[in-house]
């Protein structure tokens, strides 16, 4: 029934590409939205394992995965926030407090992890769209997933109209593109960026909850291992644009389905080769995109990582 | 055409202090609907913090206003613009990345849909003569058409009240005179417009009223018309001065030499490399004018030795330096001072001391095998605070602290101080009061007058006639052949700064040929 090809069963293969892409592609998208404001958050890894940790436990002590979701990105943008206030309000250094914040949250999740290493968490139904589900092949790889695949690709949508359509996200990109002037024309530049701040933790939170509730499913500590540097380095290889952003998302998801199966089928690619392989990529990109004329293309905010303070 | 006189602004006694400094100090005056009123004072003097008082930006500390009648204190420029008060930056608050309907979409409080807008935007251009493409991207617009866009989202909100802070520091003279006729024509309809400028020519052709601010007090409300410049630039600021004279004097042998330089097109826009060939000899001024963006940092950067070029490209006494860099051509006599104050010509966070020695350790031997001798260095900066008026406490402050005016008196004097054989300047009296400009240019003429040569290159079109012996345009890389400025009238400069941005619009022919295949 299913084509053989290296001993891979490809159809299973692109299912589980859009289940194993979903973690990185909802913190990406979230981190797209706080950069096109200006806001450069290096945190997301520990945004994310946060939401793991708190996901897992909420959904385990009260035995519905959606309160895990909704405690999981309630605890991305309260550490968000955290970082909004560090660097918005007081001006402390984003680099650096957005290393703090993934140094932090990975201790802080590993503390409040203890009690629920080795738990099942409650499973979280599939939604499987009626009749298109039965169609052969594309049935099952498409539309057998759970909400949150669907949500993630909701997003998907939403980011790229809320950006480009409506006057809340002309504001943002505005905001992003030259504060000053965006405060000169009388937009509230630090509201503006606390609210995106929050967003890109929530939906880095959500991100780590889908992992730790849906794709492993069980809480270990450290088991983002570093998924939050490749939505960071997704912003940057999808150009800032959330359309590229989900074809990056499963290229790079599918690099790691692909990197499981490779060794499960006993084919000798070095497993390093495979996970060094998004940043080799994300380096390349760069490399090209910024080299002379590509570079407008690139669009990267022109007030990235510039901090804002309202002199009078 | 004069106003009937029914006052649409009131200012009394309008005072904001800032820590060590009084901005304004109990200013008042009116505008009337319809008027051109304009706001005249030298940098420092107030006029921005008045203006953003007016706008909103700034919350005054004492005073009222009255806007058509009305108890007036905006909070924030929201309310301001809900009024009826809109404001043209002089640096554009524009974003770059943005196209040109959603930049004014962002300056409007109920923007229609995008493709409405679009359509109004071109219909308030064609009404009052300043063509604008909706669609296309800020970033690749020329400063005319950049303010332009301003204007024009200022213009769809029907404004009672125009200000303009400094509109034609970035335009051309036929670009200026496109927007004086844009700025009669909203008069003539009844908007009043507040002006703020410093040049004096331009406020006397277009101006109803004046207002003139000095050290944050309202010193006279006047009618500019019926007043000399001279009697107004003595009443900014506060003392009688007399523009240096230049006598024209017999040029010496040829110092500095340059032929077939091309410069790298600026910012992605232009047609492609020019050639810039001309030549100054010992005690003559070059003067260079263009707006900016033209090729002028390349130039500047291609005469100091940060951009090498062909070695015969440059020559300094005949040698071939075009090659050599900075510090060889500094020990050779050639020295520059670039326009970025700040962060190029000086580093902000180190002391004058330190700033000194950078460009003055080859040609004052402050350096002895390898260590810095901090006496000598000392003694040389204080030697420039002294020479040249630099009011500051010491050698010891940070560049950083100086204002615009100081620190620039600085970095010439510490050039002219090497006794350079060519310095080569860059925009060397922008944003500096009117005192301290006129100290730099008495300094320019004063070395051109020991026999160095001198390149200046500036957008002051006044100030180039005012000291420079010979003048030359840089546009889109390329230069005009150099003429001598005795003589030289307003329209031939015009002719030699060529592609006055939109002029081609008000005959009604095609745009600037830049733009994406305009056939007409």
């Amino acid at each position: 029934m299913t084509d053989l090809l290296f001993g891979l069963n490809w159809p299973q293969l692109a299912a589980a590409l859009m289940l194993a892409s979903t973690p990185i592609l909802l913190a990406a998208l979230g981190e797209l939205v706080v950069e096109r404001a200006g806001v450069l958050n290096l945190g997301v890894e520990g945004m994310m394992i946060l939401g793991a940790v708190a996901g897992f436990a909420a959904g385990v002590e009260t035995g519905a995965p959606l309160w895990g979701f909704l405690a999981a990105a309630l605890a991305g943008a309260g550490l968000a926030l955290l970082f909004g206030v560090l660097t918005q309000l007081l001006l402390a250094n984003q680099v650096a407090a957005g290393l703090a914040l993934t140094l932090f949250g990975l201790g802080l999740s590993a503390l409040v992890g203890q009690g629920y290493q080795g738990i099942k968490p409650p499973p979280l139904a599939r939604l499987e769209v009626p009749l298109l589900s039965e169609i052969p092949v594309l049935g099952p790889v498409l539309f057998r997933h759970d909400p949150v695949v669907y949500l993630s690709l909701l997003l998907v949508l939403a980011t790229a109209l809320f950006l480009a359509r409506t006057r809340a996200g002309l504001i943002l990109r505005a905001v992003g593109e030259d504060a000053a002037a965006a405060h000169a024309l009388g937009y509230r530049v630090v509201r503006i960026r606390l609210l995106a701040i929050a967003w890109g933790g929530a939906l880095a939170g959500l991100g780590g909850a889908h992992l730790s509730l849906v794709r492993v499913p069980q809480w270990t500590e450290g088991m983002t291992a570093g998924a939050g540097w490749i939505a960071l380095a997704l912003v940057v290889f999808a150009g800032w644009r959330s359309g590229r952003l989900l074809l990056g998302a499963y290229l790079f998801g599918g690099i790691t389905v692909l990197q499981l199966n490779l060794q499960a089928a006993g084919i000798a690619v070095p497993v390093e080769l495979l996970s060094m392989s998004p940043y080799l990529v994300t380096i390349l990109v760069l490399v090209i995109m910024s080299s002379g004329r590509a570079r407008a293309a690139l669009a990267a905010p022109a007030d990235l990582g510039r901090p804002f303070h309202a002199a009078a | 055409m004069p106003p009937a006189g029914r006052v649409l602004l009131s200012v009394e006694g309008l005072t904001k202090a800032y820590p060590g400094v009084l901005a304004n100090d109990a200013v008042s005056f009116a505008v009337a609907e319809g008027e051109v009123h304009a706001l005249l004072g030298e940098n420092g003097a107030g006029k921005s913090t008045l203006v953003k008082a007016i706008y909103g930006l700034v919350r005054p500390d004492a005073g009222r206003m009255t806007f058509r009648g009305r108890p007036y204190a905006p909070a924030e420029p929201r309310a301001a613009r809900a009024a009826g008060v809109a404001m043209v930056f002089q640096h554009f608050s524009l974003f770059e990345a943005l196209s040109v309907a959603e930049n004014i979409a962002l300056g409007m409080e109920r923007p229609p849909p995008l493709r409405e807008l679009g359509r109004r935007i071109a219909a308030v251009s064609r009404a009052y003569g300043l063509p604008l493409d909706p669609l296309r991207r800020v970033g690749d617009l020329s400063a005319g058409e950049r303010q332009r866009v301003e204007i024009v989202r200022c213009l769809l909100q029907d404004p009672k009240l125009l200000i303009m802070d400094e509109p034609t520091s970035v335009l051309t003279p036929q670009e200026a005179t496109i927007l004086f006729h844009t700025l009669r024509k909203l008069a003539a309809g009844g908007t009043a417009i507040l002006y703020i400028s410093h040049k004096l020519e331009e406020i006397r052709a277009l101006c109803d009223a004046a207002t003139i601010l000095r050290h944050g007090r309202a010193v006279a409300s006047l009618d500019p018309r019926r007043h000399g410049t001279r009697a107004l630039a003595e009443l900014m600021v506060g003392a009688s001065f007399a523009p240096p004279a230049r006598a024209g004097r017999a040029a010496g042998p040829t110092v500095l030499a340059v032929e077939g330089l091309t410069l790298a097109p600026a910012g992605g826009f232009g047609r492609g490399p020019g050639e810039v060939s001309f030549t100054v000899a010992a005690g003559e001024i070059l003067g260079i004018g263009g707006v900016a963006g033209n090729g002028q940092d390349a130039l500047l950067d291609a005469l100091s030795g940060e951009r090498p070029s062909a070695p015969g490209a440059v020559r300094l006494n005949g040698r071939p330096v075009g090659a050599l860099g900075p510090a060889a051509r500094r020990a050779l006599g050639l020295s520059a001072a670039p326009e970025e104050r700040l962060g190029h010509a000086a580093a902000p966070d180190m002391s004058l001391t330190e700033n000194a020695l950078v460009t003055a350790q080859v040609r004052e031997r402050l350096t002895r095998r390898g260590f810095v001798d901090w006496a000598r260095t000392r003694a040389f900066a204080e030697r420039v605070i002294a020479r040249f008026d630099v009011r500051t406490p010491g050698p010891g402050a940070a560049a950083r602290a100086l204002s615009g005016g100081n620190l620039q008196k600085f970095l010439i004097g510490r050039e002219i101080l090497q006794r350079p054989v060519v310095l080569a300047v860059n925009q060397p009296t922008w944003g500096v009061d009117a005192a301290a400009a006129a100290a730099i240019r008495r300094a320019l003429i004063d070395l051109a007058a020991e026999g160095a040569a001198v390149v200046m290159i500036s957008q002051d079109l006044d100030e180039l006639l005012e000291i420079a012996d010979r003048f030359a345009v840089l546009n889109e890389g390329r230069l005009t052949p150099p003429r001598p400025t005795a003589g030289l009238s307003l329209e031939e400069i015009g002719l030699m700064m060529g592609g006055a941005h939109g002029m081609h619009e008000i005959a009604g022919g095609p745009r600037r040929e830049t733009g994406p295949a305009a056939p007409p």
